[in-house]
């Protein structure tokens, strides 16, 4: 009992709570955006495509900070957002390809680069995996006032922007013809996108950023069909999720954050497709099962009715 | 007695909730040519897919020439809606059509001069021997509906499911489709065809069946083509206009 | 000669994920290689731990065995309504995640780094020989992925025609009496199989990459599927040689390497394709104009 009490108590762990809690706020809320233009699995491309840009930022600089990684790996995924978007338009090649091609030629393109940082003798290279694959629990004071400046600013772009976005997501072609500057809301959209992706990897890495994006904003279209409830929905779930994952692993099992947050968002997911109402698993079997019984009941009485004007 | 091309036995199709087809029974005659009409969301695509196994259904039956849809399938042709498909794949008009062979080759024989002959003679059938070579994603909308239709004759069938084959098509190849159903027609074959445009209905089937969920009427076109027939599928979102003595119709709202 | 053996082992890889990958991104599953290499994760940390040792054939089983579970939950979701992008999202980071958690749970105990497992290393392939009766008779990575491409070579020529209609136009397969089911799981057994084949001995980016760069550059280089197949494949080889010299001068990973190269040829297809390239289509279109 008193146990997990200390845990709050430790003002580190207050931190990297807090730290948590907000990047899954906002890359619940930026990912339901994401999800409803079919582009869930944007995330997990900029995740990757960010490799090249933080390797660049440490050749260029030649030290590990922070902010360097966070502007390489900014413009990295910025630039690949560009490619994406560059092949779909102008080729047959369908947006899942894209997203597959520029993912897996910018992290190839990253390995090169960190493997030349290793051979070329530089002692220091080993936070470049660190920060690949995450670590919260290394997360500062610093980091987390970061965290929550950007989520400041992606929520309150979100919330502005909501009915362009909105009318961006439904359809493109109507925003076009009433006047909307299309191209620059879809390149803010996806400048959103890579900002929540670039703040997230230190913390829960490269795989686990695509999950925090996707997973929240699924499960919330579970539960509504209103998209300002979803977004809302969406960003409460990651949230929770970052709460209840670094809690966990703050409890002592020496287990790491980033999978910790990502299955909680799993479990709020499992538990929507069970239970959500009308979309759900169970409440579609319920309806079917009606549906079934009523129409045979409907079959009986109409066959009924035909055999009483047969005679 | 003659066994009927179709049979269709208190077939019930639901999505989700709400029936999209409600207690459908009908017998279709050998050798006709038959328009299903019917508002948006009346079930058309749905009845054809269930005839054909394609979706399940909740309860009832089909049969294809008095069996299961399963052991028939050499006895059936169909033409998907030209929508359902991605044509930017890399293959050509020829190809799309030699495709309509698959069913008959069985697992493990390829096509080969055989079929590409037949194919060729489909093609020159719907008007477009000139474009065999053609990658489908060159082909105009009409084209690509002739190559669809091609594609069934391919399958050489004496019943055929046709899913809104004058959509987006243009004039000209309209009347082409229609010319070679009325061919198939005159060869003894039976053809299904979901339509939209009440204008044409006269001039095209000779049987017509209107479908809203439940079935309203299923019979020769004279007899099912009427005002009130019409009114009970469409509900208030028919208006009729008598014009020249010729009645046009003018579906409004959804 | 290990030269030799690691281009022959990146051009075996090639060729695999170039021909299975070009039905992929037909079918607008390109993403599928990219979760199967990550959701395998937990499958060989299981089978580690059950069989205690690293064994390939266990943990091969044991990605295996994951990356059907990977195909059938994202199947499973997408019919209960999901988009299946963001199907295939969940199930992969899902899984990876328990993945994670495992190794970290049980590291201390046994010797399964993270890194080799997911990004193993081509140019260690040759030193990890076979021996058949005392007699070496190469490397590993050689036969796993071999054998893969066989079975790949030997269930596509097979069923060329079925994979063709069912990437085509499933409904009419289906009204054929083409099992389209069987068929999807069939290819993606097939994606799973070359995957956990490869990904081991030459490292997942390399797979995820040699599953979608070639078959796309390819894609927009003809009109014709079985073309399609044929320059996916020679394309991936061509990346795989010259990868691995460009690695070898520029002292770089070799994985890393032949995807650059791949990328860069997609590049020079996305340009200069006769029919579907940029330059091209600019050029042709300045012509309409000015006639």
């Amino acid at each position: 009992m008193s146990d997990w009490m200390t845990v709050f108590a430790d003002p580190n762990v207050q931190w990297i709570l807090f730290g948590c809690m907000l990047l899954g706020l906002s890359s619940g809320v930026i990912g339901s955006f994401a999800y409803l233009r079919k582009q869930s699995l944007m995330g997990d491309a900029l995740a990757h495509a960010a490799l090249p840009g933080v390797c660049i930022a440490f050749m260029l600089s030649g030290s590990k900070s922070i902010a360097l990684f966070l502007i390489g790996a900014a413009v990295a995924g910025t630039a690949a957002t560009f490619g994406i978007g560059y092949i779909t338009r102008h080729t047959r090649i369908k947006q899942d390809a894209a997203l597959a091609i520029v993912l897996s030629t910018f992290f190839g393109l990253g390995i090169v680069l960190l493997t030349q940082i290793q051979h070329s003798g530089n002692g220091n290279q080993s936070g470049l995996d660190k920060f690949l694959f995450g670590q919260a629990a290394t997360m500062m004071q610093n980091d987390v006032w970061i965290m929550a400046i950007i989520s400041l600013v992606l929520i309150g772009i979100s919330t502005l922007l909501f009915k362009e976005f909105k009318l961006l997501s439904f359809d493109p072609g109507f925003a076009r013809g009433i006047g909307y500057p299309v191209a620059f809301l879809d390149q803010l959209i996806m400048f959103l996108l890579v900002v929540a992706v670039v703040a997230g990897i230190q913390a829960v890495g490269v795989v686990l950023m695509a999950a925090l994006l996707i997973t929240p904003a699924v499960s919330a279209r579970y539960w509504t069909e209103r998209l300002g409830f979803m977004v809302a929905l969406s960003g409460m779930f990651g949230a929770l999720s970052g709460l209840a994952g670094t809690f966990i692993s703050s409890t002592g099992n020496n287990l790491p954050t980033g999978p910790l947050i990502v299955l909680v968002a799993t479990a709020v997911f499992f538990f929507s497709v069970l239970a959500a109402p009308r979309r759900g698993i169970l409440s579609k079997l319920l309806l079917r099962a009606s549906a079934r019984s009523q129409a045979r009941q409907e079959q009986v009485i109409l066959q009924a009715v035909r055999r009483e004007q047969d005679r | 007695m003659p066994v009927h091309p179709l049979t269709i036995q208190n077939m019930t199709v639901a999505y989700e909730k709400k029936p999209v087809l409600r207690d459908i029974s009908f017998q279709v005659p050998e050798g006709k040519l038959i328009g299903i009409v019917g508002p948006n969301g009346a079930g058309k695509s749905t009845l054809i897919k269930a005839a054909l196994e394609l979706i399940p259904k909740l309860s009832g039956d089909a049969a294809i020439y008095g069996k299961p849809y399963a052991e028939q399938r050499k006895l059936v042709g169909y033409v998907p809606q030209r929508e359902s498909v991605d044509w930017d794949f890399p293959t050509n008009a020829l190809d799309v059509v030699a495709m309509g062979r698959y069913g008959h080759l069985g697992w493990f024989k390829r096509p080969g001069g055989v079929e590409k002959k037949l194919a060729m003679a489909c093609l020159a059938k719907v008007g477009m021997s000139e474009f065999a070579g053609r990658q489908i994603s060159q082909l105009s909308g009409g084209q690509q509906q002739r190559i669809f239709l091609a594609r069934a004759l391919a399958q050489d069938a004496k019943l055929y499911f046709m899913d809104e084959p004058f959509v987006g098509v243009d004039a000209a190849t309209e009347k082409a489709i229609i010319t070679l159903l009325n061919e198939l027609k005159m060869q003894g074959k039976t053809v299904l065809v979901v339509h939209h445009d009440l204008a044409t209905v006269q001039e095209y089937f000779d049987w017509l069946m209107l479908l809203n969920v439940e079935l309203i009427a299923f019979g020769p076109t004279e007899q099912t083509f009427t005002a009130d027939k019409l009114q009970q599928a469409y509900g208030g979102k028919l208006t009729m206009l008598d014009r020249d003595g010729q009645s046009a119709l003018i579906t409004s709202g959804r | 000669m290990s030269t030799l053996w690691i281009i022959l082992t990146g051009a075996l890889v090639a060729s695999t994920c170039g021909i299975v990958g070009c039905f992929l991104v037909l079918r607008r599953m390109a993403m599928i290689g990219d979760a199967i290499s990550h959701s395998v994760l937990p499958g060989i940390v299981i089978a580690f731990l059950i069989s205690g040792s690293r064994d390939s054939l266990f943990m091969l089983l044991g990605a295996a065995v994951l990356g059907l579970v990977t195909v059938f939950l994202i199947q499973l979701f997408h019919q209960s309504g999901v988009q299946s992008d963001a199907s295939i999202g969940v199930v992969f980071t899902a899984l990876f995640a328990v993945g994670v958690v495992l190794v970290s749970m049980y590291t201390k105990h046994i010797d399964l780094d993270l890194d080799c497992v997911l990004y193993g290393e081509i140019a260690y392939v040759p030193w990890n020989t076979i021996q058949l009766a005392g007699i070496d008779i190469g490397p590993k990575a050689v036969w796993g992925v071999g054998l893969a491409l066989l079975l790949t070579i030997l269930l596509i020529s097979v069923f060329y025609k079925q994979f063709k209609l069912c990437s085509f136009d499933p409904a009419l397969a289906a009204a054929v009496g083409i099992p389209v089911a069987l068929f999807h799981y069939l290819l993606m057994g097939l994606v799973s199989v070359s995957t956990v084949a490869s990904f081991e001995s030459v490292g997942a980016i390399l797979v995820v990459g040699m599953l979608v760069v070639p078959p796309a550059a390819a894609y927009l280089l003809t009109e014709r599927l079985s073309r399609m197949i044929v320059y996916s494949v020679v394309i991936g080889c061509f990346s795989s040689v010259l990868g691995y010299y460009a690695a070898h001068l520029l002292d770089a990973s070799i994985a890393g390497c032949m995807i650059s190269v791949a990328g860069v040829i997609f590049l020079l297809a996305l340009l200069f394709s006769p029919g579907h390239g940029i330059v091209f289509r600019k050029w042709n279109r300045r012509q309409q104009l000015s006639s």
